[in-house]
């Protein structure tokens, strides 16, 4: 469905998006994911055809991006990073608006306008003025304004920023049911929403791809395995001795000292071992009081932060 | 059509506009004084010194009307969900166009009140009557486009407005003033004579001159090219 090859922008004297390639296959959902700057709106914006790209190409449902940007905004829904709206207008005049500006016919035009107020929780604020909304229903006006016309393709940036807890929850599940009849890009930096709403995460950092895959994939990768964490009552130094010299284990990390004395030590495994038994009675026999043994699953945050953050050094040189 | 549609959301959007409002106040008082003077004992029943002076009016609240038309879509964002839709920049010009040429329209139809005064006290000649509010209304679309023109340059609204008023100063207000100078060569006069001002005066005389409607709607078309020119160049940054 859409297909992006070596896209590139250059502001002036910055490279804010490096040569990016990715697809998307018809249905899936994909999370564009990126500390901020990294160049995922400015991704989006070329794709929506809101900029030119300074060299590379992209075809959404096929059409070409340059040279056939009227026909890709035709089966494009977009929600922009800052959600523009007219605040003078009431809500149900905007979509109106919106819909004639896509040449709706009046009676699928009312139609679309009931389902979508409806699908995205706008029933009560329908005569309001935008300009009296609170964000979190301006993000959905804005929302609904990229369903209207039901697009083949969303894109979505950020739609779930300035959101509450509630509100989130129900965005990320209005998007997962919009996957497989349509395509659908987001962007975020909001880790868990990815792993919540995506069939498939591209990470972004320094406007170049870093990463790419299922949230499962992402995980597994880049040495992420699970740790276990014990807390124990002696000397920093001979736990971590002892710990290290076992079999399964891998490295050995002192993360904190308590007030009580009690260590927090970071037992990083080899591949494939679980070795929660063999550090409790490594401990036990140590004469280590243990208090607490947990296994600390790998989470896409430091997966993240690691993959990012090698970026940045690299970008810094 | 996509500008009309754009054309109606412009139209009631200048009704939500305080800034519309005073300057609808305002011209409509400066209107006022002046068709008094037109009212006055001993003078011919017509609206000669009202047509002739309005356009100095428009000099100045053209601008205010047109500074937000394409600078507050910049400045809000809202050119962005604009763009990203199926739209040309040549409906959206259009459509910004017509919207503000329609409340324009709304705007001179008080002055509808003079015409039903001078009836009432006289018996006007209807035909300069005509011919003046086509007049305005041919140099009220020359200004829109211009300023709507300076308007799609800048975010910011006073610097559209301020730029505007600047331009049509300088292709009306100068050359009146030159014009008046006697000792203009030849080459200068003629430059003067094509100016707004002396296009203008035909229509408040009653007159309907082809070179003069030709004129206007040329320029007019002109400054609408442009400003589509200046929205598409964005596409090519």
């Amino acid at each position: 469905m859409i297909e992006v090859k070596e896209l590139t922008k250059i502001y002036g004297q910055t490279l804010a998006v490096d040569r990016v390639s990715f697809e998307v296959t018809k249905g899936q959902i994909v999370g564009f994911l990126g500390p901020n700057g990294a160049g995922k709106s400015t991704t989006l914006k070329m794709l929506t055809c809101y900029l030119p790209p300074t060299s590379g190409g992209a075809k959404v449902a096929g059409f070409d991006i340059f040279h056939e940007s009227r026909q890709v905004r035709e089966v494009l829904g977009y929600l922009p990073e800052n959600v523009p709206l007219y605040t003078e207008m009431r809500v149900e005049e905007y979509l109106e608006f919106r819909g004639q500006l896509r040449k709706m016919p009046r009676d699928e035009r009312r139609k679309r306008i009931d389902y979508v107020v409806e699908r995205c929780w706008l029933t009560n604020v329908r005569r309001k003025t935008i300009g009296h909304l609170s964000k979190g229903y301006r993000q959905r006006v804005g929302l609904a304004d990229s369903l209207l016309h039901n697009p083949k393709v969303l894109i979505l940036d950020e739609p779930t920023v300035g959101l509450d807890p509630t509100q989130i929850r129900e965005s990320r599940k209005l998007i997962r049911d919009l996957g497989g009849d349509h395509t659908v890009i987001l962007s975020t930096h909001i880790l868990p929403e990815v792993e919540a709403v995506c069939d498939r995460a591209i990470v972004i950092a320094g406007g170049r791809i870093v990463a790419q895959g299922s949230p499962e994939e992402l995980r597994a990768s880049r040495r992420m395995s699970a740790r276990v964490l014990v807390e124990c009552r002696g000397a920093g130094k001979e736990i971590e001795t002892i710990l290290s010299r076992l079999t399964g284990v891998r490295g050995v990390e002192i993360v904190s000292t308590d007030a009580d004395k009690y260590v927090t030590a970071a037992v990083a495994p080899k591949d494939g071992y679980d070795v929660r038994e063999e550090v409790a009675r490594a401990l036990y026999s140590g004469g280590f009081p243990l208090r607490e043994i947990r296994l600390e699953h790998a989470t896409l945050e430091e997966f993240f932060v690691q993959v990012t953050a090698g970026q940045a050094v690299a970008k810094a040189d | 059509m996509r500008a009309v549609a754009i054309a109606r959301r412009e139209l009631s959007s200048y009704f939500y506009s305080p800034v519309a409002y005073v300057a609808m106040m305002l011209f409509l008082l400066a209107c006022g004084l002046l068709f008094w003077s037109d009212l006055q004992p001993g003078r011919p029943v017509a609206m000669r010194t009202l047509f002739e002076w309005m356009v100095w009016l428009l000099v100045f609240v053209i601008p205010v009307l047109s500074m937000g038309l394409i600078s507050q879509e910049w400045a809000s964002g809202t050119i962005e969900s604009m763009m990203t839709a199926p739209v040309e920049e040549s409906d959206m010009v259009l459509g910004k166009f017509l919207g503000s040429l329609l409340f324009f329209i709304v705007l001179l139809c008080p002055t509808i009140l003079y015409v039903v005064i001078l009836a009432m006290y006289g018996r006007p000649d209807l035909g300069p009557i005509f011919t003046g509010y086509l007049g305005i209304l041919l140099v009220g679309a020359l200004f829109i486009s211009i300023g709507l023109f300076f308007s799609s340059l800048t975010k910011s609204q006073i610097v559209a407005a301020v730029s505007s008023a600047a331009m049509l100063f300088a292709v009306t207000i100068v050359p009146w003033w030159a014009g008046a100078k006697a000792l203009l060569p030849t080459f200068w006069r003629q430059v003067v004579m094509q100016m707004v001002y002396f296009r203008y005066t035909d229509f408040s005389r009653g007159v309907i001159d082809s070179g003069n409607l030709v004129f206007f709607i040329v320029t007019t078309s002109v400054f609408l090219f442009l400003t589509v020119k200046v929205m598409e160049s964005r596409r090519w940054k």
